[in-house]
């Protein structure tokens, strides 16, 4: 494209304009290109989404209504949905950001071969089915499980606990799930912080925990920032774990969506809910979009 | 300077961090790894360690008509995703780097979209259109929704590859009278068939791995694994699914590992 430019100005008038006939004709052939993709996703997301949008202003008689979006803010059952929802995201986004910013940490610092073995244990269960991993969890966590044995027979429980089928069960199988999210973006962040820093500050007299706090930590904020909202909007709108290892006590956003479809059939309900969720997502994205680009986020999957 | 880390602390002291990140680390990996030995168990409820070892959940496995037809409907599913989201999202990947028009960001963005759209409303959408359509319950259908959800895989390997090449080696193949299909297929296919390879199996295991979508659309006798192993998870713990789980990690660790070796040198 450049060459062109800079050919452009020593030609006459007719080649500019051929040449820029050329660019056209190769924008239109370069975006046909894309035009397969943008028509299916065109189909199965934006035609379906707009559809439920449409549906969400009707009542199950198919009277226009705003019931849908009236009924989240007074219906005690919609209330303490949107409560467990908000409760087991900050729970699971903060003991991510507990344990994975350490480890995020210290695999920055390792050597490349050292840092590809531990990036395995993060990376291996990414891509790992979710399903299978939940089961695991259920497995691992359930009365007579490995977990209540071990705690048993290191003396520290007389009884087995409950550790699934609850808020517990759903919040440690979720942290699993998700911690790969916020490591992934954070140590991409951390990777690129410059070391020198570091070794010009404990020049300048700083001592490491000050060099790190007063450094490193503000310069590696845009990652935790990515990976904090990353795991938190896949909280919201998390459904198979909560379904599994809920026990039905732990009734979350996307599970209030699944039985307002599939229990109740009411289509304006759940289409209501799922555009709410859709915004809240969407502008949680996009302050991170501007942030720290969605690309480079997902590039580690 | 040898006990220093690079941040003027011993490794002695701060041991602590070592330990801390090593108990995450086992956090992370535990419950895949311990669900395999478990799958070899000859008891009717999971233990760990098994006291006694046997092939009797893979049996039942491999034995039942039903896990048997839903794995195949996974694989077939997965495999024609894979060939339907990799030309068409790589074709997107070229276009987009090398158009550079204005409103290339645009399609990106739009492209990303099923990463970012709640794929709970995705699944309720498709539900709803299917069903005007006629396509629930199909095998065509699942495919579209699966390569849907893998386009934004495909865009970003491909177009992460597409930034390491220099694309004027295509533009002399061009200038010496190939045609840009030519060119493409020869020059650049060739040099970036490792991200397309790796976009591909991302792909595959996406659609492999798909629970929400195949639970509203798939069904019958075109029920996928992971719909079966939801609905059975649901009633009870049933030791087969130690042994599917344990398949599908290999499965996994293979795509892992493929990708690791066609990736080499990248951050694919």
């Amino acid at each position: 494209m450049s060459a062109i430019v800079e050919a452009r100005a020593s030609i006459p008038r007719e080649n500019a304009r051929g040449l820029e006939a050329d660019a056209r004709r190769e924008r239109i052939s370069m975006f046909s290109l894309c035009t397969p993709s943008l028509l299916v996703v065109a189909l199965i997301v934006f035609l379906p989404v707009g559809w439920l949008f449409w549906l969400s202003f009707f009542d199950p008689a198919g009277q226009p209504t705003l019931e849908n979006y009236a009924r989240m803010f007074d219906s005690r059952a919609y209330i303490k949905t949107f409560t467990m929802t908000f409760k087991v995201s900050f729970m699971v986004t903060g003991v991510c950001v507990l344990i994975g910013y350490p480890l995020a940490y210290l695999i920055s610092q390792l050597p490349a071969r050292a840092a590809g073995v531990c990036m395995v244990f993060v990376i291996l269960p990414f891509w790992t089915s979710l399903l299978v991993r939940t089961y695991a969890w259920l497995v691992l966590l359930q009365r007579k499980g490995i977990i209540n044995g071990w705690l048993i027979d290191l003396g520290i429980i007389d009884e087995p606990l409950r550790l699934v089928h609850n808020f517990t069960g759903t919040v440690i199988g979720m942290i699993h799930i998700l911690l790969p999210f916020l490591v992934l973006p954070l140590y991409a962040a951390m990777k690129s912080i410059d070391r020198d820093y570091l070794k010009a500050a404990s020049n300048l007299g700083a001592s490491p925990v000050r060099a790190f706090w007063q450094i490193f930590f503000p310069l590696s904020l845009p990652g935790l920032f990515a990976g904090v909202v990353l795991v938190f909007v896949l909280c919201l709108g998390f459904y198979v774990t909560p379904a599994l290892l809920g026990g039905g006590k732990v009734h979350m956003w996307a599970m209030r969506i699944e039985s307002s479809v599939n229990l109740y059939a009411n289509w304006g309900a759940a289409s209501a809910l799922g555009v709410v969720l859709l915004v809240v997502t969407l502008v949680l994205l996009w302050g991170l979009n501007r942030l720290f680009g969605l690309d480079r986020v997902y590039s580690g999957r | 300077m040898g006990v220093a880390t690079e941040t003027q602390i011993t490794h002695a002291r701060r041991l602590w961090l070592y330990v801390y990140c090593g108990l995450v680390m086992f956090f992370l990996i535990a419950p895949s790894l311990i669900v395999i030995p478990m799958s070899f168990s000859d008891a009717a409820y999971l233990e760990f360690p098994p006291r006694e070892w046997s092939l009797r959940w893979y049996e039942n496995y491999f034995g039942s008509i039903e896990w048997r037809d839903a794995t195949v409907v996974s694989l077939k599913v997965a495999v024609m995703t894979c060939l339907v989201a990799t030309p068409i999202g790589t074709a997107a990947a070229y276009g987009l780097h090398v158009a550079g028009f204005r409103i290339a960001p645009t399609i990106q963005t739009v492209l990303l979209m099923p990463l970012m759209v709640p794929i709970i409303l995705i699944g309720i959408g498709v539900f709803y259109l299917y069903a005007r359509l006629g396509l629930n319950y199909s095998i065509t259908g699942l495919v579209l929704a699966h390569t849907v959800l893998a386009i934004p895989f495909v865009v970003i390997t491909v177009g992460s590859g597409l930034k390491t090449y220099d694309m004027n080696q295509e533009r002399v193949a061009r200038s010496l009278g190939a045609s840009r299909l030519r060119a493409f297929l020869t020059i650049t296919l060739p040099q970036i068939r490792f991200s397309v390879i790796a976009g591909s199996l991302f792909a595959f295991i996406t659609s492999l791995d798909e629970v929400i979508v195949a639970l509203f659309v798939s069904g019958g006798e075109n029920a996928t694994l992971t719909r079966r192993m939801f609905n059975a998870l649901r009633d009870q713990i049933d030791p087969t699914i130690a042994a599917i789980s344990t398949c599908l990690i290999i499965v996994s660790v293979l795509m892992l590992v493929a990708v690791q070796v066609f990736g080499r040198g990248r951050n694919a």
